[in-house]
């Protein structure tokens, strides 16, 4: 696999972390405990994994529109993962990505990103450049 | 994002560092998603309950505020956190109530309409076809682009109080001809019957479509649903799939000029019997115990006030029911009596909130509701990360089940 994986200009500033990674979608208000910093959902594959400064790697955004003030107030705690990568963000998860300057990119040219990236790998992310080094 | 004299102005600091703020906000969300320009909204609509926006976020807006700002559209807003008149029983905290009052402060004073529901469509001034908009609230947008033919994308409470502020909103999305298209084909012959119903094939069709960018059409409904049944339809469809718009061939305004030779690229995919049943399955059994029954999400209408009313006349049930509406029909319902019938069998009208996004964490926690039974698909997929063990059943069966403690 190449240890550099383009994708679309993000959101935020560039960042290094351990990868979160799971094929399931992500909704703030339907998944997390957002005290605790944990996924809540029994359903969600990473129910009780805890996502405090991870980068999370998720397929997309589901549910509804809290998720843009929740991201904010997340990040304001310091509650909050470190960046969030999609296959393909929704609308909501953009805007709250844009108000808590929380690094966010989406639409890989490598095929799916859940696949590429495996929970426990280490990555900087580049927003700006749209590309995250495996590393 | 090309932007013109004016735009460039607000940039410039040249309108003063709220509109700096907000449009700087919708430049880098633009970019996010390729947006060429802005386009100006006839409306916006905020979402901006206590629980989601938290301290933080009211210091925020309070900021905003503390600028002096004024909204240059008409503005409104999403289902409050807390009935101011009615939130200690509930076991909500002064806390909460003072992020809300404080939410309400700052709000008002920059022009925003206190309208506190997520059914505008229904009382307060429904989108015009074409009509490009800034709505927060998954299923006021979904009926809006849907039901009506305006366009909005989900906008999320800091990109609607930007577009507010600006009175523009990027174009990108669903402001645009081709991403409204169909890209999904859903093909039906179980009729839905009554509300929970439409909310169960919302369900189905949202999770079978699955993304923002995916726009289902579904064929073969022989009945046109109501305001009420497309309500719960596109709030459910929207909960389980994210999805902002959805044509029924032809009933919906925009199916009536799509041909059929331009849908034959897509897979039909059938919605059996069996799919409908198996996501009700995964809500509940006969004999259930349950220890509240919730209606809301969306707020009930005047129509299905009354029938709630009608259900709820000279009984007295064993386990709470909470029912959540708008001010607006809130006050209709209290002129026609129907406030006073709910309530005399020991149930509670919540004014201006949705069970959902009233801290529902807590209340469950305070109360020792966990058994929780809805007629609203939306609402039985939400609370599950909440705490809560969900059930979903028709609005008659919801009562029938409140007066004996478990479900029929």
């Amino acid at each position: 696999m190449k240890n550099i994986l383009k994708c679309h200009p993000g959101i935020g500033d560039k960042v290094e972390g351990i990868v979160l990674s799971a094929n399931d979608d992500f909704s703030a208000r339907y998944d997390l405990d957002r005290i605790k910093g944990i996924f809540s959902r029994p359903q969600h594959k990473l129910s009780g994994e805890s996502y405090i400064d991870k980068i999370l790697v998720l397929n997309g955004s589901k549910g509804g529109v809290a998720s843009a003030w929740m991201l904010y107030e997340m990040c304001a705690r310091n509650v909050a993962p470190k960046a969030i990568l999609f296959n393909k963000a929704n609308t909501i998860l953009a805007q709250g990505a844009a108000l808590a300057n929380l690094t966010m990119c989406d639409r890989f040219e490598d095929g799916d990103i859940t696949s590429l990236l495996k929970t426990g790998d280490r990555v900087i992310i580049n927003p700006i450049l749209g590309t995250v080094k495996l590393i | 994002m090309i932007l013109n004299q004016e735009e460039q102005a607000m940039l410039n600091g040249e309108f003063g560092e709220a509109k700096k703020w907000a449009i700087k906000h919708q430049i880098q969300v633009g970019n996010f998603f390729d947006a060429e320009n802005l386009v100006n909204v006839s409306q916006v609509h905020m979402m901006v309950d206590p629980e989601s926006i938290g301290e933080e976020g009211v210091l925020f807006l309070e900021k905003i505020a503390d600028m002096g700002t004024k909204v240059v559209v008409p503005m409104i807003t999403d289902p409050r956190g807390v009935d101011l008149n009615y939130y200690r029983p509930l076991g909500q905290t002064e806390e909460m109530a003072n992020i809300d009052r404080r939410t309400i402060k700052a709000c008002s004073s920059m022009g925003i309409l206190m309208t506190n529901t997520c059914v505008n469509y229904q009382t307060i001034m429904p989108p015009i076809y074409g009509d490009h908009l800034a709505y927060g609230d998954t299923g006021v947008v979904i009926y809006s682009n849907s039901a009506c033919g305006a366009r909005s994308n989900f906008e999320g409470g800091p990109s609607a109080l930007a577009a507010g502020i600006t009175g523009r909103t990027p174009r990108y999305g669903l402001h645009l001809d081709e991403n409204r298209l169909p890209t999904k084909r859903f093909i039906i012959k179980e009729q839905p019957k009554e509300l929970t119903d439409w909310g169960i094939l919302g369900a189905v069709v949202g999770k079978k479509s699955g993304s923002y960018w995916e726009v289902p059409i579904i064929e073969g409904l022989e009945v046109t649903p109501t305001s009420d049944e497309m309500k719960h339809l596109g709030a459910a469809m929207a909960s389980y799939g994210s999805t902002p718009l959805f044509h029924l061939d032809g009933i919906t305004p925009e199916a009536i000029n799509i041909k059929k030779e331009d849908l034959n690229h897509l897979e039909k995919n059938k919605i059996t019997q069996s799919d409908l049943a198996d996501l009700k399955l995964q809500f509940g059994k006969k004999g259930d115990k349950i220890d509240v029954v919730v209606f809301a999400a969306p707020q009930l209408s005047i129509i299905e006030m009354h029938k709630v009313a009608t259900l709820c006349d000279n009984k007295i049930f064993k386990v709470p029911i909470i029912v959540c509406t708008s001010p607006q029909v809130y006050n209709d319902a209290k002129r026609m009596g129907f406030i006073e019938k709910i309530e005399k069998s020991g149930a509670k009208v919540l004014e201006g909130t949705c069970f959902y996004n009233q801290y529902a964490r807590e209340i469950g926690e305070a109360n020792g509701w966990k058994k929780l039974l809805s007629n609203s698909a939306k609402i039985v997929n939400i609370l599950g990360g909440y705490g809560y063990q969900p059930a979903l059943a028709n609005m008659e069966d919801c009562i029938q089940s409140a007066l004996i403690g478990e479900i029929i």
